[in-house]
């Protein structure tokens, strides 16, 4: 993927090179209230290539959402990038008027938001909703959209019979897999999931994460999987992002995050999750609350709840350092791989 | 012994009426093999001097709570017989003097609807309640007062469970005074602080005067702990006390529970969807699927060797913070029906990985599989 040599998509547009399918950049994000800017997102960068799943992990509050929201650029009314690039497939869409996000989501970035499956239109049918980003996108009639919401059902293992269902006559986990099949619907290349299984039995939630595995290999996709938990991600993920309080405190492989973390928070975070085919333990918790997002600490944002906090940490803020190769910690203990 | 641990009954015939509890179709024996109360209506003397026989604080025998479901009057004409959802169908098990158990299972499973049939808050249609050897049905209703001082509930979402307009204070010493159980204000305010203290939020003192909207969803749910152990209860039933958390505030109230088993000696019914949290903290478990208990025993010997089929398929899909670990999912297809027409013989076989011809037709009895542990599969016996 040179600079140059691609046809750019939009007529005017350069294709800029960067890494990976998308690459963000030293993302900022902030929510305007009356007291001041909710630094909800600060300085967040991550890299997914073609095909990957990546996982954005954290506690809630952490500014996942926020993050995901940042990339398709539907955040709410208070909310501004105040900094920072999202480049996807050769073009910067922090750059990008509304009129061309309106040609990147759904065709290119589909999301499946957070609670989606609960907030359906109950008194629309549940395939004419699947349908509407076709009949916008791609144009398409009320009837031929619905026969490719009827294709879509049977991919993600509903009968597609239930097209003209209305929510309420489809189970949790099917009104779940007719969000998936709505993300799909105009062949994105990435679909981001807002914690796509939180309120979902343990039993459906199985059936949802292999269905999600099962489409990205089908379809090529890559995944941006959503989750305050860290087992989901662990199981579900190539690569994963742990944030807190805003900021990426660390990143890597999952392995690197699972079988090497190095970050205190990270550390601390794992142990609060229970592995029932381990030795059986008290899960831990992390004494103390995250920081008021208005007013965040200067220095390292867990300064204030860490047990290993050295000179330095309540007054410099982090960078992120390559322990080993692709493994990323914001932490004042560790010092550059040489 | 056999009997002590049961978990099945046989199979009601179809035309089985449902009785109401306590009405006139109740035509239940006042006795029933395992208790020896041989009363009729249980007076609060008996309560008060009811004690734990052989360490087992409750009794569940047979438990059935069926839900009649309304038709409309045309369909009523078409199909006169009378339809039930059956929440809790037929389980039995007990509850021991000091212990976590958990009862575990997807929703709808009828946890909800067995934990408040323990308290009654909902009225069996069929079997028996023991508390320390006495009928809970048979209580009257001056002695279901005191009962519940003696039993008391907490659930999921700590916000609706609590009135916001008071303060933590009053939330506290609200079940204290509504039971008359206070004879001063300074005896009131130690028992208050006490229990708050007991829950957590420490130093009590400085979140007296604080309301509901002042703390955080954990905090909420520690005010709620303090509101039902201010009574010294001998037990308490939590509802998923820790779904709507985070974790690391749910882990503190985790924590939290064992402490007060511990030092307190509250004993814990633990209702979770969360095999995991259930595996963490009980002492035994309960895996419920459709209105019936398939699997019981204690904690570690369950999860590390899981009999019956739903049991190892649930345990199998239980993620870990483990990218590594390479076992094997056993994913059921389907979700778990409504409770209204049950598949015949065991209720499990239309999605079972292991079932069998025979499976559709022989209803399963409990199989002692060693010590406390039982699990309900004919491919076992
Ligand atoms: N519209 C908004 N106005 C002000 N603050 C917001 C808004 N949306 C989110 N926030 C704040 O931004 C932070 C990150 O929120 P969010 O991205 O939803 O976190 P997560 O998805 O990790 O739970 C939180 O502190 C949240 O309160
Ligand atoms: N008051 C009620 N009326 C009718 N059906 C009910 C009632 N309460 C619960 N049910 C039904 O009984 C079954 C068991 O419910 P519940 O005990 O709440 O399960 P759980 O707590 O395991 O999720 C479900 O099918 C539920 O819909
Ligand atoms: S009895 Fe049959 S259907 Fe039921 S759990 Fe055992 S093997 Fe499966
Ligand atoms: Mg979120
Ligand atoms: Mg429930």
């Amino acid at each position: 993927m040179s600079a140059t040599a691609t046809p750019a998509p939009a007529k005017t547009e350069e294709r800029i090179e960067h890494k990976g399918l998308l690459e963000v950049r030293g993302l900022c994000t902030y929510f305007k209230l009356s007291q001041g800017w909710v630094h909800a997102v600060e300085d967040v960068s991550f890299t997914i290539e073609k095909g990957e799943s990546l996982g954005l992990a954290g506690e809630s509050g952490c500014g996942k959402t926020t993050a995901a929201l940042s990339i398709l650029k539907l955040l709410p009314e208070n909310g501004r990038i105040v900094s920072g690039d999202i480049l996807f497939d050769g073009r910067n869409l922090t750059k990008r008027t509304e009129y061309g996000m309106s040609k990147i989501r759904w065709k290119e970035i589909s999301m499946i938001f957070q609670g989606a499956m609960n907030a359906l239109n109950p008194v629309q049918e549940t395939g004419k909703q699947v349908a509407e980003p076709i009949m916008l996108h791609e144009g398409l009639s009320e009837a031929k959209a619905l026969d490719r919401a009827r294709e879509l059902f049977e991919l993600v293992g509903i009968n597609p019979k239930r097209v003209m269902d209305y929510p309420h006559q489809l189970s949790g986990g099917m009104r779940q897999r007719a969000m998936i099949a709505m993300s799909l619907a105009c062949n994105p290349k990435l679909v981001i999931g807002d914690e796509p299984t939180t309120a979902l039995d343990v039993m459906v939630q199985a059936q949802i994460l292999d269905l999600i595995a099962r489409l990205r290999r089908e379809l090529d996709l890559s995944f941006i999987l959503i989750s305050h938990d860290l087992s989901v991600m662990a199981e579900t993920c190539d690569k994963g992002v742990i944030m807190y309080a805003g900021r990426v405190v660390e990143s890597g492989t999952t392995e690197h995050l699972f079988r090497d973390a190095r970050h205190p928070y990270t550390r601390q975070l794992i142990r609060a999750f229970p592995n029932i085919h381990e030795r059986r333990e008290m899960v831990s918790s992390i004494k103390g609350d995250p920081p008021n997002l208005l007013e965040p600490p200067p220095g390292c944002r867990f300064a204030p709840r860490c047990d290993e906090r050295i000179a330095g940490c309540d007054e410099v803020d982090p960078a992120a350092v390559e322990v080993t190769p692709g493994h990323f910690v914001s932490c004042h203990l560790f010092k550059e791989a040489t | 012994m056999a009997g002590d641990e049961q978990l099945t009954a046989p199979a009601p015939s179809a035309d089985r009426q449902v009785p109401v509890s306590g009405g006139p179709l109740d035509r239940r024996a006042p006795t029933e093999p395992g208790s020896t109360y041989t009363g009729g209506r249980v007076s609060t003397e008996d309560l008060a001097t009811a004690d734990v026989t052989d360490g087992v604080l409750f009794k569940i025998r047979d438990l059935e709570v069926y839900f009649p479901i309304h038709q409309s009057f045309v369909k009523s004409l078409v199909a006169p017989e009378k339809k039930y959802v059956k929440a809790v169908d037929h389980v039995s098990f007990d509850v021991r003097q000091g212990e976590i158990l958990a009862l575990v299972g997807e929703s709808g499973c009828g946890k909800t609807t067995t934990g408040r049939a323990m308290l009654r808050l909902e009225d069996a249609t069929g079997g028996h309640i023991y508390y320390k050897e006495l009928p809970v049905e048979r209580f009257s209703q001056k002695t279901l007062r005191e009962y519940r001082k003696k039993a008391q509930i907490i659930f999921q979402d700590p916000y609706n469970s609590i009135n916001p307009k008071q303060t933590i204070f009053d939330i506290v010493a609200e079940p204290l005074e509504v039971n008359g159980l206070v004879a001063t204000e300074r005896e009131k305010e130690e028992r208050v602080v006490r229990a708050i203290n007991e829950a957590g939020l420490r130093p009590a003192e400085e979140y007296l005067y604080r309301y509901p909207h002042e703390l955080s969803g954990g905090q909420r749910q520690r005010v709620c702990i303090a509101g039902a152990t201010v009574l010294d209860p001998d037990v308490i039933v939590a509802d998923e006390p820790v779904a709507s958390l985070d974790v690391s505030i749910r882990n503190d109230i985790l924590k939290l529970m064992v402490e007060q088993k511990e030092k307190l000696g509250v004993t814990y019914v633990f209702i979770t969807h969360d095999l995991s949290l259930a595996w963490v903290i009980s002492d035994r478990i309960a895996v419920m699927y459709l209105g019936r208990i398939v699997e019981i025993g204690d904690t570690e010997e369950v999860v590390s060797n899981p009999k019956h089929p739903y049991t190892k398929a649930l345990i199998s899909v239980i993620p870990v913070p483990d990218p590594l670990a390479k076992h094997e999912h056993v994913i059921l297809s389907g979700e778990t029906p409504n409770p209204v027409d049950l598949p015949s013989g065991c209720r499990f076989h239309p999605r079972c990985p292991e079932a069998i011809d025979a499976c559709s037709e022989i209803e399963p009895t409990d199989v002692h599989i060693g010590g406390t542990h039982y699990a309900a599969c004919i491919r076992l016996t």
